[in-house]
């Protein structure tokens, strides 16, 4: 059996969450090969030509609806984009009437990014598609997890590393509602990194010790000893208003990201952000710019390899499956 | 001519919690009435039920049910909801008010005991709103609505969150020795929350409610009772903790019940899985320890009533995502076999099973059901406790399906349901 095939054999990408260290490997991997293509004169390989991605956005998000797009195109895919904006009260509704209008295109895969946990499980049980989750409510975000991944492992060399076995990393600010922060937590541990998240009470997942296999600090400084990664998270400046905070003032006080707090990192510790970055609430702008520490514009770049290497996978194997299932007809 | 309000079951196994009764016996009905039980002969001129190896017990009481008549018919009507009680061995149900209009006024009591009636397959008992449409804000006429036929008043759905409201309810009603239900969950701590807080929610990434929304509602409203002695009964109990203040508040002697739905009592907060819509409830499905504590509280009997909190939802409502999704699942065909799972696994024996669908709700309620004493009305449950089945949506008789049980493999046939000697569902 050709290798490769054993090592992905999944239909959709739903999360982090369950994924084995080979099926994460196999991802990387491509992702590595893909990243050529990028810096070639020509930046297009016809590996999926004649299969269909639609990209699906429920909520703005230019950086991920842009980097899946020229993901699926530099694979020669048809790219179609549907950006529904969404009454909260008709959310449902709307993404159950989409799907009979998408069924009809006979999509290979569908990007759905959507503000409700679980959006993307409802998709796979009404649609024959591949789905990619490009972010649900406050649940996973997996490919920005995979591009995260693959900075982090761009970087082993200069923490005297080969693989990802002991690395600590803290994962700072809103975990509660970061998508991002689950899906890293997820993989990280199935990688064997150490992993903590850092910020307040009322921001921290319950059970989160348990459920992610992680420490919890609420001191920033505590939990920013011996790290070799730090993944700052966005703050939703909204959560000052529902009581989750009481001011930005008082939270960059405590939780922010300063030079003098990464002094008590590692000297080689890595700076990540999934952007867009708020400047002065979660990190300092002199940190965000440090160019020997900040790795974000790299998380960028990768961003779009990783997505590459996840369409890749998922029009091959929903074809595999496809063609097993004629077969059985 | 055959009288087709009589009837005679033949060699039952008779099960009558009220009288702590058990032993194989004969049951004459006769113009809708007991008349009599024991070793008897059959009369010449009425239908005979062979009821060898089925157990008959009295027709079940489910005293929460949404039957969603009048304004939500495209959910459930009145003849379709009983029709599903009728299925599960169920001949009364408490009906709650949160309807459209809500039933906060005797016409709207009138005419759904009319709908019943007229339907034929069930005995319904309105329960009417604490608070004009169930605003929290005025009392509604709690003596005409009494008098009405309701017999019971409640906002479920929504909890009473003032505590003034909640005083006067409890102290007004005593006027009328009605009982007060209550729906008891903190809105400002569920917020936004749509499933049990805790490993589960966290990792499905689905805001959580705590423990915390039911156990500080229940315990100011059992300080409430203490200060004006009304009835009070909680609703759909789920937390250990409210379990536990309940329990105190009965040593004191204070005038305080519960009941706890069987989805309560058999699932978990993991039985949500991949964001299953039909697992998602209000309040929801708590851990493990909940369940159990819950198990022990129904075994001590403080718990008293299992009931279904039956809440039929269209396709529409459950097909969408989560944290979307209506609240609520039917109970009515399932609560037998439930209750019945609860007895195989050892957590209460059969009779005191039976007593938590029949006559403990009657008698909270204040109704003469839920008994096979002589003189009462012939409503019946035949059922064969052994018989194994399969729940499936299409198995259900209610136009609504969102069953949180599919699939699940259950023990327990109903075979007749008789309510005043009138058979309304015989199993195939
Ligand atoms: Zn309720």
């Amino acid at each position: 059996m050709d290798p490769e095939q054993n090592a992905w054999t999944r239909r959709h990408l739903l999360g982090m969450d369950g994924l084995a260290r080979h099926e994460i490997g196999a991802i990387l991997d491509s992702a590595q090969a893909f990243r050529d293509v990028n810096y070639r004169e020509v930046k297009k390989v016809p590996t999926l030509r004649g299969k269909t991605v639609i990209n699906l956005f429920y909520e703005n998000s230019t950086r991920t609806r842009t980097s899946f797009e020229l993901a699926g195109k530099r694979m020669s895919a048809d790219v179609i984009n549907i950006s529904a904006s969404s009454s909260s009260a008709a959310k449902g509704e709307t993404l159950l009437d989409t799907m009979a209008t998408l069924q009809a295109m006979r999509p290979d895969v569908v990007v759905l990014r959507h503000g409700d946990s679980g959006a993307p499980h409802f998709l796979t049980r009404h649609l024959d598609a591949g789905i990619v989750n490009a972010g649900d409510g406050q649940h996973e975000h997996p490919t920005q997890s995979l591009l995260d991944l693959l900075t982090i492992q761009d970087h082993l060399e200069e923490m005297g590393k080969t693989n990802f076995e002991g690395m600590n990393v803290a994962i700072c600010g809103d975990v509660l509602h970061s998508r991002v922060a689950r899906s890293n937590a997820f993989a990280l541990r199935t990688l064997g990194a150490n992993v903590r998240f850092v910020g307040p009470p009322t921001l921290m997942p319950s059970q989160a010790e348990k459920v992610f296999d992680i420490k919890v600090h609420h001191n920033m400084e505590e939990g920013l000893e011996e790290v070799d990664v730090i993944i700052m998270l966005r703050l939703q400046l909204e959560r000052m208003t529902a009581a989750y905070l009481p001011s930005v003032r008082e939270y960059f006080e405590y939780w922010g990201l300063t030079r003098e707090r990464l002094e008590l990192t590692q000297p080689h510790a890595l700076v990540m952000h999934p952007g867009p970055i708020n400047r002065g609430v979660e990190i300092a702008s002199d940190v965000a710019d440090n160019p020997n520490r900040s790795v974000i514009l790299e998380q960028v770049a990768n961003g779009l390899a990783v997505r590459m290497a996840v369409l890749y996978h998922l029009c091959t194997g929903a074809a595999r499956n496809a063609a097993q299932l004629g077969e059985s007809a | 001519m055959m009288r087709v309000e009589s009837l005679f079951i033949r060699g039952a196994r008779v099960v009558d919690p009220a009288h702590a009764h058990d032993g194989v016996a004969d049951i004459l009905i006769v113009d809708g009435v007991i008349r009599e039980i024991g070793k008897l002969a059959a009369p010449a001129d009425i239908p005979v039920i062979e009821a060898d190896g089925l157990i008959a017990a009295p027709g079940l009481v489910d005293m929460h049910v949404h039957l969603r008549e009048p304004g939500f018919e495209y959910k459930e009507t009145i003849a379709g909801g009983t029709r599903a009680a009728a299925a599960g061995g169920v001949t009364s149900v408490a009906a709650m008010p949160n309807t459209k209009p809500v039933n906060d006024d005797p016409s709207v009591t009138g005419y759904m005991l009319d709908k019943a009636r007229m339907a034929g397959f069930a005995n319904l008992f309105p329960i009417g709103a604490i608070s004009k449409g169930l605003q929290g804000k005025e009392l509604t006429e709690i003596g005409l609505l009494k008098a009405a036929g309701c017999v019971a008043f409640s906002d479920d759905g929504l909890p009473l969150m003032n505590s003034g409201i909640m005083r006067r309810a409890l102290d007004y009603s005593r006027a009328f020795g009605a009982l007060i239900i209550q729906h008891a969950e903190d809105s400002g701590l569920v917020g936004c929350g749509c499933m049990n807080e805790g490993e589960v929610a966290s990792r499905l990434g689905l805001p959580g409610i705590p423990n915390a929304s039911e156990d500080i509602l229940v315990e100011r409203d059992i300080r409430l009772v203490e200060l004006t002695g009304g009835r009070y009964h909680v609703a759909h109990i789920s937390s250990g903790g409210a379990v536990a203040s309940v329990a105190k508040a009965q040593e004191k002697g204070l005038k305080v019940t519960c009941e706890a739905a069987p989805h309560h009592l058999v699932l978990n907060d993991t039985d949500v899985g991949d964001y299953d819509t039909n697992a998602k409830m209000a309040p929801p499905l708590r851990n493990k320890r909940d369940v159990h504590a819950l198990q022990e509280a129904l075994a001590r009997g403080t718990i008293g009533v299992i009931a279904t909190d039956h809440a039929p939802h269209e396709e529409d409502s459950k097909r969408v995502p989560f944290c979307h999704a209506a609240n609520g699942v039917v109970g009515l065909e399932t609560l037998l076999p439930i209750t019945l799972e609860l007895v195989n696994q050892g957590v209460l024996p059969l009779s005191k099973a039976l007593a938590a669908i029949s006559c403990n709700p009657a008698r909270l309620l204040g109704l003469d059901r839920g008994t096979l004493t002589p003189g009462c009305m012939g409503d019946v449950v035949l059922f064969d406790p052994q018989e194994q089945w399969t729940v499936t949506s299409q198995a259900l008789h209610g136009s609504s399906k969102n069953t949180a049980f599919a699939e699940r493999a259950v023990k327990g046939r109903v075979k007749y349901t008789v309510l005043a000697g009138r058979i309304v569902h015989q199993e195939g």
